[in-house]
């Protein structure tokens, strides 16, 4: 096991050193321009929604909508392939291009998934990538690091070398430097192939069933060449591809681009009915080619459709391919797709691909990289859980694992309901709660423990808690028992009552955090109780552990809700508890009906706080800014998706104080990730990025303030500037 | 279309570094000799009234040609206002390769088919597609490319494009 994170940490430590400055800069572009460009749509929201239904209605209705989609091909002149598996859809293709043919392609991520290059060249074809990107990666001989952008780990001085020794007798020693050196002369380079060439294959992004129409997304022109120049045209795509009709394309194309590169439309949306009108064209005869024209369209299964059967897998066939989730992703910016993707597929949604086409061994190899800051979730033009299914698959991988030798050094300490060879990190963070317990009813000696050197030792190599980070420190007195010795403001003396939640954290380590947030909730009138309510299944759910996530949150679900059925609102202080309320339960609880009533009963405490101040409680009580002071603000990557910390900005400000906000997407941390040995490094380098925002000139005078403990143990870690929590900067000045 | 449409077309299309030239169907052929870059060659247009026979515009290219080319004439057979893009239909005429190989594709657009967004685009795409069992291009600005580095205008497809608005 410990070689295993040596060799994943030596990886990813090569991958943020190569590949990484140029993954970050383009990632990160291509991000910052979604964001933009989705703002400027008033309905973006309602265009997901309905390309979300459109997809369900199709993937519902896929037999049908295939065979309406080959009789429409047939009937235009075409033929439609159905390939089992790669090796069905590559003899296929294969068998269409003759030993000395030369092939174009346009760029595809499904053929990338066939390998079916390989297979041409074995048949004695020639096989020419024409998309910049797809050619850089083929001269070079690399696989795809980003479905959208596949040479996005690559500088353009380093394509210019590598472009310069390839094609050396070409350059009569003046090779091409620049971006537009060497895009001109790939275009007369592929330029030459494609005039010359007998096949071309593209992909394509969407079929349509009524008229057999292909759409093809791209900006460089390359694909219409290769569809349309030679006399023979493949295209080869997956069966999830078909929408019903033209007009169910239109939210498709409004989105797409938009999420993949922050265009409002793509340079071309080629909406080809093959065969084409187009007269063939013949440059070596020099003569106007025939109308004569060949089209297949291949369409794939390779594990499509038993995903369509699997509850859990299938909205990962919604999916469009855009790549936002692989560029809104913080760890994603920091190493690429060569670290953060399987044999194929990268980014989020990779884990789902993966698993469904070439098994779940490649996906076990990244599907860790995720660590469910859900922040994927905004950016996912079809509205994919993209989170959830990797969580899905880390369960089937942990259910799949053998058992490690060092399973009885927390088995006995463990309650939780996972099986023998579940990896002993996952095991430990998935049972946070028993450990801190255990920790605080061993405190102070439990923190000495956590300072030996030997004992870090241990936990580095046996189970892999990076020694580099510090340990939480173990309160001797958690929350909950404060507040039950504790007289509050009495509920006969007010109206509101709230229960505040005692989330794991908040209860063994943070419980000045908790107080604050007590005596916050009381100075506006709130009486607040801290019940007894354990895990909420958050820990062991981001492990993957989803039986022991299911039996937590049911526990706690059932003390909550009683709370709510006597009149109390559930004020919640960790992001990630709150997320699991108000999302992660919709999955986990048996009714639709208790998660619903707990998902609109609980509130992020600021969030609570800023509706008390809207309904007429007094600021003043509260710790406002003397002479706006200034602060700098990261909100927690999971309230950001609930779109809840805007609320802890609103009431900053209106407490005076001038609030700066971090635009990074995620702190690094992200509860257990930073942790972890083999993820250490990575884990420091997203969070440098928001230490950067940070230390700016007008930021490096500021309080900062986070609002999560995995954002906050970051910024202290890394910018040593004393970081609080919202809560505890304005609570009122301790009366007792 | 409403003169709103087009001046809003006029607008995106500026932003998208696409220049167009707005003219009666009588000054169509100063405004297209001012375009053009020769050697020119293009597709027949489709409009009764506009024609590229007695221009320098070649109609009936052959492959030679084509590649020569240093303009590609075509129609645009309806356009976007919002986002400033024309759709070119695929013709037994070469339309879509014409628009395509040259370095500076000129679309001529008569004023009457800018539509107002991508949903009343999909509205007249519907039949072309489903109907007609034709092929269109929606082309939003010259082709382009960052696969090499910085932004490329000019990857595969035409570098420069230019619209002819026609109010006819
Ligand atoms: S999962 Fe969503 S965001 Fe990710 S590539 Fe697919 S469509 Fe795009």
């Amino acid at each position: 096991m410990s070689a295993d994170r040596d060799a994943t940490a030596a990886h990813i430590r090569r991958l943020l050193r190569d590949e990484g400055p140029a993954v970050s800069e383009n990632a990160g572009g291509f991000n910052r321009k979604r964001r933009a460009a989705v703002a400027d749509l008033d309905d973006y929201d309602e265009l997901t929604r309905e390309a979300r239904a459109i997809k369900e209605d199709a993937i519902e209705r896929l037999p049908e909508l295939l065979s309406e989609l080959e009789a429409s091909v047939e009937a235009n002149g075409g033929t439609l392939y159905v390939a089992d598996d790669a090796a069905d859809a590559n003899a296929y293709v294969a068998d269409l291009v003759g030993a000395d043919d030369t092939v174009v392609k346009s760029k595809s991520m499904t053929t990338e998934e066939l390998d079916l290059n390989d297979a041409l060249e074995d048949v004695g074809a020639e096989v020419f990538e024409t998309d910049l990107g797809e050619f850089v990666i083929q001269v070079a001989d690399e696989s795809p690091s980003h479905i959208v952008g596949p040479a996005m780990h690559r500088s353009e001085e380093w394509i210019a070398d590598l472009f310069a020794e390839e094609f050396e007798d070409r350059f009569d020693g003046d090779p091409p430097r620049t971006a537009q050196e060497l895009t001109q002369f790939a275009r007369e380079y592929l330029g030459e192939q494609i005039r010359e060439a007998d096949v071309g294959i593209t992909g394509a992004n969407f079929l349509i069933a009524e008229s057999g129409t292909m759409a093809l997304v791209t900006n460089e022109g390359n694909a219409r060449k290769c569809a349309v120049t030679p006399d023979t045209h493949v295209a080869v795509t997956g069966v999830e591809k078909i929408l019903p009709t033209v007009s169910d394309l239109r939210p498709f194309a409004e989105l797409i681009a938009r999420s993949a590169t922050g265009q409002t439309l793509p340079g071309y949306l080629s909406l080809l009915t093959p065969p084409v009108e187009t007269p063939t064209i013949d440059f070596e005869g020099d003569a106007v080619g025939s109308d004569d024209r060949e089209f297949h369209l291949v369409l794939i299964d390779n594990g499509r459709l038993a995903m369509r059967e699997d509850d859990d897998l299938r909205e990962t066939l919604y999916c469009i391919r855009c790549g936002a989730c692989a560029n809104v992703c913080a760890n994603f910016q920091q190493v690429g797709g060569h670290a953060f993707g399987g044999e194929t597929y990268s980014g989020g949604i990779a884990t789902g691909w993966e698993t469904g086409v070439h098994g779940i061994d490649s996906a076990a190899e990244f599907n860790d990289l995720c660590t469910g800051c859900t922040r994927c979730i905004d950016a996912c033009p079809v509205n994919i859980d993209i989170p959830r299914i990797n969580t899905v698959v880390r369960d089937r991988i942990n259910r799949g694992a053998d058992p490690d030798g060092f399973d009885f050094l927390v088995e006995g300490l463990t309650p939780d309901n996972e099986p023998g060879g579940l990896p002993l990190d996952k095991r430990l963070f998935g049972n946070i709660e028993t450990l801190a317990r255990a920790g605080s009813a061993l405190a102070p000696v439990s923190n000495w423990l956590a300072d030996s050197r030997a004992v870090r030792f241990v936990l580095d190599r046996a189970v892999g808690i990076d020694r580099r980070r510090d340990l939480p420190t173990f309160q001797r007195r958690t929350l909950r028992a404060w507040a039950a010795d504790r007289e509050g403001l009495n509920s006969s003396e007010t109206d509101r009552e709230a229960v505040l939640y005692p989330d794991v954290y908040t209860n063994h380590v943070n419980v000045e955090r908790g107080k604050a947030a007590v005596r916050t909730l009381e100075a506006l009138g709130v009486a607040v109780t801290v019940p007894d309510v354990g895990e909420s299944g958050r820990a062991p759910l981001s492990q993957g552990m989803v039986e022991t996530a299911r039996s937590n949150a049911r526990s706690t679900a059932d003390v909550l809700l009683d709370h709510v059925d006597a009149g109390r609102d559930v004020v919640v202080i960790e992001p990630s508890d709150l997320a699991a309320f108000r999302r992660d339960y919709a999955d986990l609880l048996a009714t639709d009906e208790d998660a619903d009533r707990l998902a609109a009963n609980s509130y992020d405490v600021l969030e609570y706080v800023y509706g008390l101040l809207e309904n007429g409680a007094e600021s003043a009580v509260l710790s406002g800014a003397d002479d706006a002071d200034g602060i700098a603000y990261h909100g927690h990557c999971q309230a950001r998706t609930l779109g809840v910390d805007r609320y802890a900005t609103a009431v900053l400000e209106r407490l005076d104080y001038d609030v700066l906000t971090s635009t990074v997407e995620c702190c690094g941390m992200a509860g257990s990730f930073g942790y972890k040995s083999a993820y250490y490094e990575l884990s420091v380098a997203v969070g440098e990025d928001l230490v950067a925002e940070f230390t700016t000139d007008d930021a490096t005078g500021r309080t900062v303030v986070a609002s999560g403990t995995s954002c906050l143990d970051q910024l202290d870690e890394l910018l040593h500037r004393d970081p609080v929590h919202p809560i505890e900067l304005i609570a009122p000045t301790r009366a007792e | 279309m409403t003169t709103d449409a087009v001046s809003t077309f006029e607008d995106s299309l500026a932003a998208l570094e696409v220049d167009s030239v707005r003219t009666s169907a009588d000054g169509f052929e100063d405004a297209l000799s001012e375009t053009v870059v020769e050697p020119a060659v293009g597709a027949p247009l489709p409009f009764d009234d506009l024609t590229l026979d007695g221009t320098t515009v070649e109609t009936d290219p052959s492959p030679a040609d084509l590649d020569a080319a240093r303009t590609g004439v075509t129609a645009a057979r309806m356009a976007i206002a919002d986002t400033g893009s024309i759709a070119i239909r695929s013709t037994a005429a070469f339309d879509e390769p014409i628009s395509l190989f040259a370095e500076r594709h000129v679309a001529v657009l008569d004023a009457d088919d800018v539509v107002e967004d991508v949903a009343a685009a999909f509205d007249q795409l519907g039949p072309w597609l489903a109907d007609d069992r034709a092929s269109a291009i929606v082309a939003t600005g010259p082709s382009a490319t960052a696969d090499m580095g910085e932004l490329v205008l000019g990857a595969h497809g035409p570098r420069e494009v230019c619209v002819v608005i026609v109010d006819r």
